[in-house]
């Protein structure tokens, strides 16, 4: 043998490449998929269903798919596909409800500032970030005027008209955006040495945690109304808004309880040392830690909450399943059920995804370990 | 004893401490003067540890006094904070921010706790890490570095804020024998400052080359001090020469 790999002087020997087959496309391929012969059986098996899949799925989509018609006997007559024509007639709605058709431009911009005021929060290496963060400030005081109008020559819209996906981001960014600091509060409240913190915290989590949040929006929609003095009109709207944030509050606090219980003690003790008091070490050590391992739960409570805003329909809130549902008592789109629940499902698959590919991202950014 | 003594930076009269019913302090008495390095040795669960913690309130003692620079150790949060500020420590385990980089774990006490402009933080916690020769490691985050090189980084940390005195609890021994020596020799560079240290360890040979003075503790108490030529060849308590005998002849 010319070469021979392990006959070099002890301490001579170089990093010699893998065996043929083990890295690259090849390799991939026999790990994962061919990596025996059951396994090899699987993979065909699976692409085999995979393929029918998608042959039917296909043509009920996409080939034999009506999307011109003006009502479910006129998509019959074009073909047997899915009656995509609920969703187009019908799309504005999905996405404004009764908001008036002149003024839809104001939900158009403050739903494209919205993502300029998110921007610098939820990537810090973002350029110009401290004057965006002043926008980001601003935003919900502009998005409020932009919205509900009433003031500099804006017709004031009534919230009743609010509807459709436009109305599950309003109360799902509005709850999501105030239960992550509120629920900050409770964690550490939870954790404080203060007895009357912690006992108030405590009884706002378990309260808020242990009753179903569709007993919550009856309270807001009917009961609130008693123990308020007689004559106040309290928006509906704000009223899920506060009692979404209050419960979902209660489980980010828990999970970011979670988060600050896993940092070791020795992080305290260290942060003590050099003499930083109880809110710098808080600001500095505590959360910034806490947050980051809590980010997983954070954004399934965040998710959660966000599909959730679809119980608001219980009480005549029309987000986009109850603008489904008036779809489908339309005799004209009558037994169109899959359809519309079909493309309803889109729409929040679309935001949940969104927050689960972006916390994926978070973790990764945030990870400080060998890299 | 005269409280008002300015060469005696630490002051440790009468002092106990329990945990739960456990008696882990027992009558401690303690002075250390202006620049005096002390190694602090005794078997596991003697309360060395305890006693050192104690003195930057780690730990709260129970009974009698401590008080540091002058300033009495109690309840009171002022006290409690120039006290801190003045005293640094070193842990066993390091105990780094993970979430930071090496040089900001450094001058995130500057910044906040001494309200120093951020640039001049950062002048001089390069200052220090260039004095723990890791200068280069600056922007890299506790994670990657080796244990010897965080112990490394967690003494330029305690020393960004100029205390007065260094508390080192264990400082090598959670290290490997390679990184012992690094840590070491930083420690005894330190030394030769005229840094007041007060140092919990099992590293004989340091205290024999550093220190002025070697406290023996057994079960809460103070049981010996004394000089280290004197402690080593010439000890007196038999607890000590069991213990000597114990960590010297292996």
């Amino acid at each position: 043998m010319a070469f021979d790999k392990n006959n070099y002087a002890p301490g001579t020997h170089p990093d010699l490449p893998p065996p043929p087959g083990t890295v690259g496309v090849v390799g991939w391929l026999k790990n994962n998929l061919f990596s025996s012969l059951s396994n090899s059986i699987l993979t065909l098996l699976s692409m085999y269903l995979l393929y029918l899949l998608i042959e039917g799925g296909l043509s009920w989509f996409v080939v034999d798919a009506v999307v011109n018609a003006n009502d479910k006997p006129g998509c019959r007559k074009i073909a047997d596909g899915a009656c995509w024509a609920v969703i187009v007639k019908r799309f504005d709605q999905f996405i404004y409800g009764f908001y008036p058709l002149a003024e839809r431009w104001r939900i158009d911009v403050s739903f494209f500032l919205l993502f300029v005021a998110a921007a610098p929060l939820l990537y810090p290496d973002i350029k110009f970030r401290k004057y965006m963060l002043v926008f980001s400030c601003l935003y919900p005081f502009i998005a409020f005027i932009l919205i509900k109008g009433g003031l500099f020559n804006l017709l004031m819209i009534e919230t009743n008209l609010f509807g459709g996906a436009m109305l599950t981001v309003i109360i799902g960014v509005t709850s999501i955006a105030c239960s992550l600091p509120l629920g900050i509060l409770l964690a550490l409240g939870r954790q404080s040495r203060l007895k009357l913190v912690k006992v108030i915290s405590v009884c706002f989590i378990e309260f808020m945690r242990g009753v179903p949040l569709i007993t919550l929006l009856f309270v807001a929609s009917t009961m609130l109304n008693y123990f308020l003095p007689p004559g106040t009109n309290f928006n509906l709207l704000i009223r899920v808004i506060i009692m979404m944030t209050f419960f979902s509050a209660a489980y980010i606090a828990e999970v970011i309880r979670g988060g600050i219980q896993a940092i070791p003690k020795g992080q305290y003790e260290a942060a003590d040392a050099i003499g930083l008091t109880y809110w710098q070490t808080t600001r500095f050590i505590t959360l910034p830690q806490a947050l980051k391992i809590s980010i997983p739960g954070i954004v399934n409570t965040f998710i959660g909450l966000y599909k959730d805003t679809t119980l608001v329909v219980i009480i005549g809130l029309l987000d986009p399943l109850g603008i489904g549902r008036a779809a489908l008592a339309d005799t004209k789109w009558n037994g169109l059920s899959t359809e519309t629940y079909l493309f309803v499902a889109v729409i929040f698959f679309i935001s949940c995804f969104a927050m689960s590919r972006y916390s994926l991202w978070l973790e990764k950014k945030l990870s400080t370990d060998h890299n | 004893m005269n409280s008002k003594n300015k060469n005696y930076v630490i002051k440790i009269n009468e002092m106990h401490k329990w945990f739960g019913s456990f008696h882990v302090l027992k009558n401690i008495n303690l002075e250390v003067g202006q620049g005096e390095r002390i190694v602090i040795c005794g078997p596991s669960g003697s309360g060395k540890s305890t006693l050192i913690r104690c003195i930057n309130r780690l730990e709260v003692h129970q009974e009698g006094h401590i008080s540091v620079n002058g300033i009495e150790l109690s309840g009171d949060l002022k006290n409690l904070e120039a006290i801190r500020s003045d005293v640094g420590m070193v842990f066993q385990s390091f105990n780094l921010f993970p979430h930071l980089s090496v040089l900001e774990n450094c001058t995130l006490a500057p910044i906040w706790v001494r309200k120093m402009p951020k640039k001049d933080a950062e002048e001089l916690a390069m200052e220090y890490l260039e004095r723990v020769k890791i200068p280069e490691q600056a922007k890299k985050f506790p994670g990657q570095l080796s244990g010897g090189q965080q112990q490394r980084v967690a003494i330029a940390r305690a020393l960004c804020m100029k205390p007065k005195i260094m508390l080192f609890d264990e400082p090598t021994s959670a290290l490997d024998p390679e990184m012992i020596k690094e840590v070491l020799d930083t420690m005894i560079e330190l030394a030769e400052t005229g840094m007041t240290m007060l140092v919990v360890t099992h590293e004989m040979g340091f205290a024999k080359k550093v220190a002025d003075r070697v406290i023996f503790m057994d079960e809460g108490e103070i049981i010996e001090q004394n000089t280290p030529k004197l402690f080593f060849t010439k000890p007196t308590n038999d607890r000590t020469k069991l213990f000597l005998s114990q960590i010297l002849n292996h």
